[in-house]
């Protein structure tokens, strides 16, 4: 007992969360409640903040056990668009694994992958207009995908070669895309929220249609960006979404280090006075009806949303991770949410839209596509290869004007690479 | 640009001015921080602001510098011209992550697809019994960032034309404002009375729209026994141990910290072969520092003394004992004894 201990009072002890299976643990998924698909109600996108309380506890799903779309969320979206998605997601998928095994091939330092967590990004980018302004993290690239950026670009980028549009600045997977209104990640986490409220509070402020939304993973919410972008988003009314992926893990911590052993990540909306929709992450529809819904709030001047999407990171954190060592490896296979594109190609299956040849086919062809993109990237060089933006541009873009003292550095780094290769030209790479 | 009609403007005045004049030129200058709205700002900064520009372009903040920076960027990404204001410099820290790893990166990490065209105005400095948390000078803190530059006026004038050009700028800029010279040029002799701006010439304002470029230095006086570099409320203090010693010291006022006027820093140092640095920051790896470490570079075989920099001591900002802390006219005159003697 503590010295300081006094008298009869109880002994206080601090508690430490831990995740429910290590390495080796069989993985028993039974505490998780997972409600039928269908039976949570759809209230009107005007409604107030405090009536979506329910549903920041609940499950919005609707994608049924007979794989058929059920209840008051179904967006009902035609064939043609469920393949659509289908394909982004598959597409998103096959993106990801060539660009690990790019990695591993030591083509790129660094690469993160959204296996399993393809339909919180493919989704929400087809509910909203290709001009709403999106905040994303590093594992949205799902949403670049969706909007038919140039996966040319993107692999430019992985590379840091010649043609990547951000010169070699960014660590992988950093990406920038202004023209698919697809804002500049940034290492920091979390700092993009109050960047996303800000960009729908001028939005707002111009009398403007487009809304903006901006994803974060549970683990970030801990961050007081998140804190200050819920106080300005519910202060100013700010047409934003927001979006939490619950994968459950922030690299080694499970998502009980970010409060989820006492609530929800979806109910810390109505402590601000915000909608808040919990939703099955690996349930395309459901994630794409509650960004819809979202997306109809915001842009009526309703007010903000925040979407818990709860869903599983199958892989590891990045190409630097090794989950093994901290999680069992049997929680991936026993997820009870599934995996989002198998349950979307069942979906089409059970409608008589799809088959498991189209699936088989379609794979093939995307992962064709992927490779093609791949190699034509090549051409433009590979980490370390040689081929990258001309050494300059290190210089460029500090400022808007290289100021006296960056003129001198860019003269001295010039120099140098003279004086180690005295036939080198300034503009080569 | 003096050809405009000119007012008697106090500090805050002039920063007013500038505000409702860039307002008025563009409508995509917003104004925000805690208590500018309805209020027009602790200081009256912003006073009248709101009743005239509206409450969408001129709104009060939740407490939250962190919200007030990061949803700046987000303004500024849309393509906004936000010109936030932090109440105290002593507050701007929860908004530093924002500064360093967002607003300052944004250009350069995006290559040029998004920037951060937003200047935050910020009071700082002492010399006002502000005590620990409403006295600090942070601007090292700032000057070490690369992709934010760092403006510091030292007269109305000068404030009014350096805060449009700050808006007009299109690189993030800290824009610190001396709150101990809003009222007056204190010259450091706090026993006396200290003098309106109406009765210095550098209160003289031109009506309506002037810039003062970034980067450029001004000469306060010139002169040929030793350099003096300082900015805000230094200037004056410098000035006027300068005056009542007799000496003949050029004194520069550096206006902007980053970009910084190196040319007219060397051309005077190289000239009087002696150079003071002054500075109400504490003193280690403060911005004297770097000074004095480019004056050394550059100007070594020019120099005939020891570069002596006067600043504020390594501790926090005191409360009672604030004028023994701050770097005033004794501090200074010894310095210039010395280099007087050298």
């Amino acid at each position: 007992m503590s010295e300081t201990a006094r008298g009869n009072l109880p002994q206080l002890a601090l508690h430490v969360p831990e995740p429910k299976f290590r390495p080796g643990d069989k993985v028993d998924y039974s505490h998780l409640t997972i409600p039928p698909a269908g039976a949570q109600p759809r209230p009107d996108e005007q409604c107030s903040a405090a009536e979506t309380h329910p549903l920041c506890l609940d499950l919005v799903r609707v994608l049924g056990e007979d794989h058929h779309a059920v209840g008051p969320w179904d967006p009902k979206l035609d064939a043609e668009t469920l393949r659509r998605m289908l394909r982004t997601m598959a597409l998103t998928r096959a993106f990801d694994d060539r660009m690990y095994r790019g990695q591993r091939q030591g083509k790129t330092s660094f690469y993160m992958k959204c296996t399993g967590e393809e339909a919180t990004s493919v989704a929400p980018a087809m509910a909203l207009a290709n001009d709403d302004m999106v905040f994303p993290s590093y594992r949205q690239q799902g949403i670049l995908i969706a909007r038919g950026y140039p996966m040319v670009d993107m692999i430019n980028q992985i590379y840091s070669n010649r043609a990547d549009k951000l010169k070699g600045r960014q660590l992988p997977i950093m990406y920038s895309a202004r023209e698919a209104s697809f804002f500049s990640i940034s290492g920091n986490l979390a700092t993009q929220y109050p960047q996303a409220v800000g960009w729908a509070m001028a939005s707002a402020i111009k009398g403007d249609s487009r809304i903006a939304a901006t994803w974060i993973g549970e683990g970030s919410t801990a961050e007081g960006d998140f804190h200050s972008a819920m106080t300005f988003a519910a202060v100013y009314n700010a047409p934003v979404i927001f979006n939490v992926v619950n994968n459950q893990w922030a690299i080694s911590s499970f998502s009980g280090f970010a409060g989820a052993e006492r609530t929800t990540f979806a109910a810390r909306a109505i402590g601000y006075g915000i909608a808040g929709i919990r939703v099955d992450g690996n349930d395309p529809l459901a994630v794409f009806a509650a960004t819809q819904w979202a997306a109809n709030r915001a842009r009526s001047n309703a007010g903000p949303t925040l979407i818990e999407h709860f869903t599983y990171r199958a892989e590891g954190h990045s190409t630097s991770d090794d989950p093994g060592q901290y999680r069992s490896a049997h929680e991936r296979e026993e997820w009870p949410l599934g995996d989002p594109i198998n349950r979307l190609k069942l979906h089409l299956i059970a409608l008589g839209e799809w088959s498991e040849a189209q699936q088989a086919d379609m794979d093939r062809e995307l992962m064709e596509q992927v490779k093609a993109a791949t190699k034509e990237a090549e051409k433009n060089g590979i980490l370390g290869h040689g081929l990258h933006h001309p050494f300059r541009t290190m210089f460029e873009d500090v400022f808007e004007e290289l100021p006296w003292h960056l003129k001198e550095q860019s003269a001295q780094a010039i120099h140098e690479r003279r004086v180690k290769w005295p036939d080198w030209k300034e503009d080569e790479a | 640009m003096t050809e405009s009609p000119t007012r008697r403007l106090n500090m805050i005045e002039a920063i007013n001015d500038a505000l409702d004049i860039m307002m008025e030129r563009d409508p995509d200058v917003v104004v925000m921080g805690e208590d500018v709205g309805y209020f027009g700002g602790v200081f009256r900064a912003t006073a009248g602001l709101q009743r005239k520009h509206g409450k969408t372009r001129v709104f009060d903040t939740p407490i939250s510098e962190c919200g007030i920076i990061g949803v700046a960027v987000g303004m500024g990404a849309y393509g906004l011209r936000p010109v936030p204001e932090i109440q105290f410099a002593d507050y701007i820290y929860p908004g530093l992550d924002q500064l360093v790893s967002e607003a300052a990166r944004l250009r350069y990490r995006s290559a040029g697809e998004f920037i951060a065209p937003i200047t935050v105005r910020s009071p700082f400095g002492g010399g006002i019994f502000g005590g620990q948390t409403h006295s600090q000078s942070p601007e090292a803190l700032f000057t070490h960032v690369s992709g934010i530059k760092t403006v510091i006026p030292a007269t109305p004038y000068d404030a009014k034309g350096l805060l449009i050009a700050a808006i007009e700028d299109n690189d993030p800029v800290i824009f610190f404002e001396p709150k101990r010279i809003y009222n007056g040029p204190f010259n450091g002799y706090y026993d006396k009375p200290v003098e309106p701006w109406a009765k210095h010439a550098d209160s003289a304002v031109p009506e309506g729209h002037y810039t003062i470029p970034l980067g450029k230095a001004r000469t306060v006086r010139e002169g040929d026994a030793f350099t003096v570099l300082a900015y805000g409320t230094m200037v004056h203090v410098a000035a006027a141990v300068c005056a009542e010693k007799g000496v003949d010291a050029e004194i520069i006022d550096l206006r902007t910290l980053v970009p910084l006027d190196i040319a007219a820093v060397e051309k005077s140092v190289q000239k009087t072969g002696k150079c003071l640095i002054v500075h109400e920051a504490t003193r280690t790896c403060g911005f004297g520092a770097e000074l004095s470490a480019l004056v050394q570079e550059r100007c070594f075989y020019h120099l005939e003394a020891p570069i002596e920099r006067v600043t504020g001591f390594d501790t926090p900002y005191p409360h009672s004992l604030e004028w023994a802390y701050f770097p005033g006219p004794v501090r200074i005159g010894e310095a210039i004894d010395r280099l007087m003697k050298a």
